[in-house]
């Protein structure tokens, strides 16, 4: 029997998983558990989540391994004694670079070093580094679509683009791509929603937010399980909007400090003694027919 | 009449323009045309000038205009954002009402040092 989480045991449950705890258990939804076993519409599943791999980028005193930390992290991933059903990427998968070229030899690289993967079902988003400035033009070519939906053993999955438009909105038409999606599931379906940018205002002065994400959440809030997960912050995160659980990972290039704990945001230094400290992706296990998930954190420090 | 038709729709486009630029912070009484007029251009990463000296209460038109791209020009406390466009002028009014430093910056991604474009308002006494 379980039940829904209220907002201070989700907060506690937040600390456990930031704190390292292996397989921390957010519940998706406004009920719990019992209530959709019942039904017996969807399989446990695991999945895998890596995010803000910003290949290409290069500073020293951040990252002094930034072209092997990836490769570090795919070797870690494929040595997990159970492989994922599938891996998402969720933005920043380059650097940002003012070159098409450059930024198609990023994409490139990624996509090749990515191929090293054992598990080839991939999906996919950018970031605002990989398309913010040509509109997901490149990021296209190598990857596809920035907004789709697929399934899997009975959880719908909703990708949501929040980076083509430089200012950081989904757009008008995106939000009724979005609602008409949604008309075709019933309220209780397992929901999984993933971004790059937070939907929520985070910290919008860190620009840590989207513009219009407030429509997204909206639309959302009749359906009772629905997660999002997303990146563009690189540190782990747990936040909730009304019963809807949103949770951030880390990147794979360096890692953030927490929304205003300093006052500028930029890049931890890299911790000679610490290696690949902040950085990492994680497994989620969709337990109970979506109605909850099992984080855990891993680290590139102990690949 | 040409003319009276003309002068009708510039008077209204602009009001037009400068209602939609003016944001909450527009509350002063002061006849148009007798603000102050600040300018400041955009380029990729840094606006000019990066720090402006405002005097509380006195009201302030910031004349925006981006040389190079789009960039956005955001100031979180005041609750003011532009859009800036190459070859136009954004207009933003303010009335500054407590004294401070406040953060303006580029809310429009505009490549690799983006999040390092930002600027101050002083406001002193």
């Amino acid at each position: 029997m379980t039940r829904h989480l209220d907002r201070r045991e989700f907060i506690q449950l937040a600390g456990l998983a930031t704190a390292g705890v292996a397989g921390v258990v957010f519940s998706s939804g406004l009920r719990g558990v019992s209530f959709a076993a019942g039904k017996g519409r969807a399989e446990d599943f695991m999945f895998l989540q890596m995010s803000d791999l910003h290949w290409g980028f290069a500073g020293p005193a951040v990252n002094p391994d930034a072209d092997g930390t990836l490769d570090k992290a795919i070797a870690h991933v494929n040595a997990l004694p159970h492989q994922p059903d599938f891996i998402v990427f969720t933005g920043d998968l380059t650097h940002t670079t003012d070159d098409p070229q450059e930024r198609r030899k990023r994409l490139a690289h990624v996509r090749d070093a990515v191929g090293k993967l054992k598990v080839k079902k991939q999906r996919y988003l950018a970031g605002e580094h990989d398309a913010s400035l040509d509109r997901a033009e490149a990021f296209k070519e190598f990857f596809g679509e920035t907004r789709y939906t697929f399934d899997h053993k009975g959880v719908h999955f909703i990708v949501l683009d929040n980076v083509s438009d430089p200012t950081g909105k989904l757009g008008d038409d995106q939000i009724q791509w979005l609602r008409a999606d949604l008309a075709k599931h019933d309220k209780e379906a397992p929901i999984v929603v993933l971004t790059h940018r937070p939907l929520f205002d985070l910290a919008p002065d860190w620009d840590w937010a989207t513009g219009d994400g407030s429509a997204a959440i909206e639309a959302l809030m009749p359906y009772e399980y629905v997660t999002v997960f997303y990146g563009h912050i690189h540190q782990e995160h747990h936040q909730l909007t009304g019963h809807i659980p949103h949770h951030a990972a880390k990147g794979l290039m360096f890692p953030l400090p927490a929304p205003h704990s300093v006052p500028k945001k930029a890049p931890i230094p890299w911790d000679a003694a610490n290696p690949y400290r902040g950085l990492g992706f994680r497994t989620i296990e969709s337990q109970s027919g979506g109605d909850e998930y099992a984080l855990t954190e891993q680290s590139v420090e102990k690949a | 009449m040409k003319r009276t038709i003309m002068v009708t729709i510039i008077v209204v486009l602009g009001a037009i323009g400068i209602a939609t630029s003016w944001r909450r912070f527009a509350t002063a009484a002061v006849p148009p045309g007798a603000e102050q007029v600040v300018h400041i251009t955009a380029k990729r990463f840094e606006y000019t000038p990066s720090e402006i000296t405002l005097k509380k209460g006195v009201p302030v038109i910031l004349e925006l205009t981006a040389l190079d791209r789009d960039h956005g020009f955001k100031v979180p406390e005041f609750g003011i954002r532009a859009d800036l466009k190459p070859g136009e002028v954004a207009r933003v009014r303010i009335v500054p009402d407590h004294t401070g430093r406040f953060e303006f910056r580029c809310d429009v991604f505009c490549g690799d040092g983006h999040e390092d474009m930002a600027g101050e308002i002083v406001v002193v006494d």
